[in-house]
């Protein structure tokens, strides 16, 4: 069982306490359990089951305008008490930083919402299993499949955020997972695809042989590909890549790369980066949600933002230190976003698929290939050739690369938005990449 | 040496004797026991910005019956923490009938001093290089528009503890220095990183103001960035640079050569056994047993000690990687590859120090050589695909090549080729074997270690250049 909000108050206090007796100005804390329990399939047979219980402590400790933290896993009283000990020698012993503070008061939470974050039910490793050898039968199905792994994880949490302003809250979070990674093989080729589904609550977690099929047509479809020769094309990127784009959006925009000048994005709050159509949000109280939450990671409260609008770049993604930097309260964005998504556009994905008469469909890249200092983009990537609205073969071993100031510019969405992750796109087109193969 | 039982109810004798309970009719197994410090030190934007200390202390008890792996884990060494693992395994393990395998090779070797870098280097001498950085780096022009210099350092105890109590223990220290510089002229930004690292003290790396060197490659990387242009698109030639372009090898065919892709059949190399996989004249080794480096280990995370494994020999596939469950499975021996990244983690079979050795041929006759393509120095990361094998990385320096010489320096570019094809298009092995500074970490399942690569310059007759030049 995760511990309770008492047990886990209890420790905070006692750190924060501690804290202030060996000469902290302020402190905050964070104590947090996990227990996780996975159980792995493959071909069809038990491979792995693993359970972790792990609970952790970070404290940061300030003397003034010094900062120095620790975290442990092990929270011992005797421990705890050589570690902050330790944390606040080395905060004496570390310079002071003027920006250095707690949030201001008046912007911390006040009221925690239930946001359906926690599922009470309890899915056995037996049932765990039933439900693997569904997914598993359904996606072992047709003979090119030569190898599956499933997995299934329930994970169950809770934390404590407390600082010596008072604030002190937490609560339980939930999260159900299934996964299965295929592998497919014919005379000339072997591809590996997956499908996933993830869900706050139990029952809502997507139908085990669904998820199979899934994941094993995906598969499939990328048997036998081909390389295309070098071009300019327009790319239209699966909801699985195109959360990507959101994902480097979002570094760009943090306060931490603006304030150190280290964006392609700095200064540019007010100016239109994305085409008219654009519009993106950031909505921490969306029931279930993947990426809901009360507050930040430093009890900030978290209002949602309206990040662009109508190409518009309207706010930085702002915490308490870099705020202070850039003379900008805190938008409760310490940590990320939460549910970060593109509105939807105004076109079916059929007329997407449709738009040129011959275009690729991305459905995996690999590699790390954004730049957010210059907005260079360049990625392995796997898909199909589109042409006149029909999937026509798959292709493998090109690149694409453009950069992100051209690429915003030229998004065009479809309007099959889905709250399958924390960060959600609807399918993507891009006008003006450059694809290089043979 | 960490007595991971001191300040516990459980005693050692308890313990062993609850792993020997549970594992009496499994395969293989063991209790692994982890103690770990770590620090980090962080200057950005002309401040100390972070100083940080964690301390992590846990067991991961694993038993293994046929192909079934069952794992618990948690932070409390206890004795009613150890009977829920021991429960926990038992309910996964139903009816196992398995023997034991006793077997462990042994040796005194090691590879590394058992020190703990943390404590051999004051808090504020640390911040003092670090701000000696900072200054050096801003005093070289108005160009400098931002410096980020940090010290990672690590100590790490584990013992190994198997069915019958055989106890196997290693204490590893591990540092990494990193310096982040970027520059702006004309309006235009780049950024340069370069770090040095390994299994020793911290002083190791930065004596005589080593950390000077540092910052001159970080800061050159980034001044050559300034001045390049767009990156060509397409197939064509290209020259690697030595040393650290090696994670080539690393993605290209290093991945693809683990014990549990093979068995599993999911590799692209899980047929090519013996086969001819690249040029005559490549030859490819992982080697856990070079003293100091990021990638050694004196045992590794089953109690195994390392070794030098002939993964390529002249261009002849000979060994994978192996682990001891799938050694097993796949009848042969564990190579001393099994790793995790702490008590959380399953173990896998992973990569130490992945090197290409040396040829014949010199880096100024390869460049000859190309009439169009390119010449990559530096990298950031790359990725592969075990599957279809196709893999890629990112260049941070490169250059083009025309009629047989070094061009204007190019863009970042993504560079991507086919694992099991890729060494069969190497055509010249340069003289100059180099090891890596010291800075790499792998993924894998979720999971990171500290590794090496090496490699001498290769030139490689076709490979796709992802830039937007067509």
């Amino acid at each position: 069982m995760v511990k309770d909000q008492e047990f886990l108050k209890k420790k905070a206090s006692y750190c924060l306490d501690l804290a202030k007796k060996l000469g902290a100005t302020d402190s905050s804390v964070v104590v947090k359990n996990s227990v996780s329990e996975t159980v792995n399939f493959r071909n069809k047979k038990l491979d792995e089951a693993n359970r972790s219980d792990d609970l952790g402590i970070s404290i940061t400790t300030y003397v003034g305008k010094k900062k120095s933290s620790i975290s442990s896993s092990n929270l011992l009283s005797d421990n705890l008490n050589i570690l902050i000990e330790k944390c606040l020698e080395t905060t004496k012993n570390t310079p002071e930083d003027e920006f250095n503070s707690l949030p201001d008061k008046d912007l911390l939470a006040r009221e925690v919402k239930d946001l359906d974050l926690y599922d009470d039910s309890h899915i056995a490793n037996n049932q765990k299993i039933d439900y693997l050898k569904k997914l598993e039968a359904a996606a072992s199905n047709d003979k090119k499949i030569v190898n599956t792994e499933s997995s299934f994880t329930q994970n169950k949490s809770n934390f404590v955020l407390a600082n010596s302003e008072g604030f002190c809250d937490g609560y339980k979070t939930s999260s159900f997972t299934a996964s299965s990674v295929t592998v497919a093989k014919d005379e000339k080729s072997m591809e590996r695809d997956y499908e996933y589904s993830s869900k706050c609550f139990l029952k809502d977690l997507d139908d085990a042989d669904e998820l199979g099929n899934l994941a094993a047509n995906q598969t499939i479809r990328k048997l036998s590909p081909k390389k295309i020769g070098s071009e300019k094309i327009a790319i239209i990127f699966d909801k699985r890549i195109a959360k990507g784009i959101l994902s480097t959006f979002a570094s760009a925009i943090s306060s931490s790369a603006i304030s150190r000048g280290t964006s392609f994005l700095k200064d540019k709050v007010n100016q239109k980066i994305f085409s008219d159509k654009i519009n993106v949000f950031d909505k921490p109280d969306m029931l279930k949600g993947l990426g809901s939450r009360n507050f930040d990671s430093e009890g900030v409260k978290t209002d949602t933002l309206k990040l662009v609008d109508h190409g518009i770049l309207k706010h930085y993604l702002i915490d308490t230190y870099n705020g202070k930097k850039l003379n900008l309260k805190s938008n409760g964005r310490c940590g990320g976003t939460s549910n970060l998504y593109f509105e939807n556009g105004n076109i079916s994905f059929k007329d997407l698929l449709n738009s040129n008469s011959k275009s690729l469909y991305i459905t995996e890249t690999i590699g790390h290939g954004s730049n957010i200092v210059t907005g260079d983009y360049s990625v392995g990537a796997t898909g199909f050739l589109v042409e006149n609205g029909e999937f026509k073969y798959p292709i493998n071993e090109i690149t694409i690369a453009g950069n992100f100031k051209d690429i915003f510019q030229n998004i065009t969405l479809a309007n099959d938005l889905e709250f399958k992750y924390a960060t959600n796109s609807p399918t993507m087109l891009i006008e003006g990449m450059v694809v290089a193969g043979k | 040496m960490s007595n991971f039982f001191k300040k516990s109810d459980l005693s050692r004798k308890e313990a062993e004797s609850i792993i020997s309970d549970t594992l009496q009719k499994c395969d293989d197994g063991e209790l692994y026991l982890e103690n770990s410090k770590s620090e980090s030190i962080l200057l950005d934007d002309n401040k100390i910005k972070n100083s940080s200390y964690n301390s992590d202390l846990g067991f991961g008890f694993r038993a293994i019956s046929d192909e079934v792996v069952a794992y618990s884990h948690s932070n409390e060494i206890s004795k009613n923490s150890l009977k829920q693992s021991s429960e926990n395994l038992k309910s996964t393990l139903k009816s196992v009938k398995g023997t034991y395998n006793h077997e462990i090779p042994k040796s005194n070797k090691k590879y590394y001093d058992n020190i703990n870098p943390i404590e051999q280097k004051s808090l504020n001498e640390k911040i003092k290089i670090l701000n000696d950085v900072n200054d050096y780096l801003r005093s070289k022009g108005d160009k400098v528009k931002q410096v980020t210099a940090n010290f990672l350092g690590e100590q790490k105890s584990v013992e190994i503890i198997r069915s019958g109590g055989e106890t196997l223990s290693d204490v590893r220290p591990l540092v990494r220095f990193n310096v982040s510089v970027m520059v702006e002229k004309n309006g235009r930004k780049e950024s340069g990183v370069y770090g040095v690292g390994g299994r020793q003290s911290y002083e190791s790396y930065l004596k005589d103001e080593n950390w000077k060197s540092v910052c001159d490659e970080a800061l050159r990387i980034a001044s050559v960035n300034l001045e390049s242009k767009p990156a060509p698109a397409g197939e064509m030639k290209v020259v690697l640079g030595p040393g650290w372009p090696a994670i080539l090898i690393h993605e290209a065919v290093g991945h693809g050569l683990e014990g549990d892709f093979n068995r599993k059949k999911t590799s692209a190399f899980h047929n090519l056994m013996g086969q001819k996989v690249a040029s005559e004249g490549v030859t490819i080794i992982d080697d856990g047993t070079i003293d100091n480096r990021r990638g050694s280990l004196t045992i590794d995370d089953e109690g195994t000690p390392t070794e030098k494994t002939v993964l390529i020999e002249n261009g002849i596939l000979k060994n994978f990687m192996q682990d001891r469950l799938n050694a097993r499975l796949m009848k042969t021996r564990s190579t001393g590859s099994g790793r995790r990244e702490n008590y959380r983690h399953i173990v896998l079979p992973r990569m130490r120090n992945t090197m290409m050795l040396s040829g014949k041929q010199t880096q100024e006759e390869m460049i000859k050589a190309v009439d169009k393509g390119i010449f990559a120095v530096s990298f950031g990361g790359g990725q592969v695909d075990i599957t279809s094998g196709k893999f890629v990385f990112n260049c941070t320096e490169a250059y083009e090549i025309i009629d047989g010489k070094i061009g204007s320096p190019i863009k970042g570019a993504t560079l991507i080729g086919d694992g099991p094809s890729i060494l069969k298009e190497v055509s010249m092995v340069g003289n100059d074997m180099m090891m890596d500074p010291g800075i790499g970490t792998c993924g894998k399942a979720g999971q990171g270690v500290p590794v090496g690569v090496a490699q001498p310059s290769i030139l490689i007759d076709k490979m796709t250049v992802g830039g937007t030049k067509l």
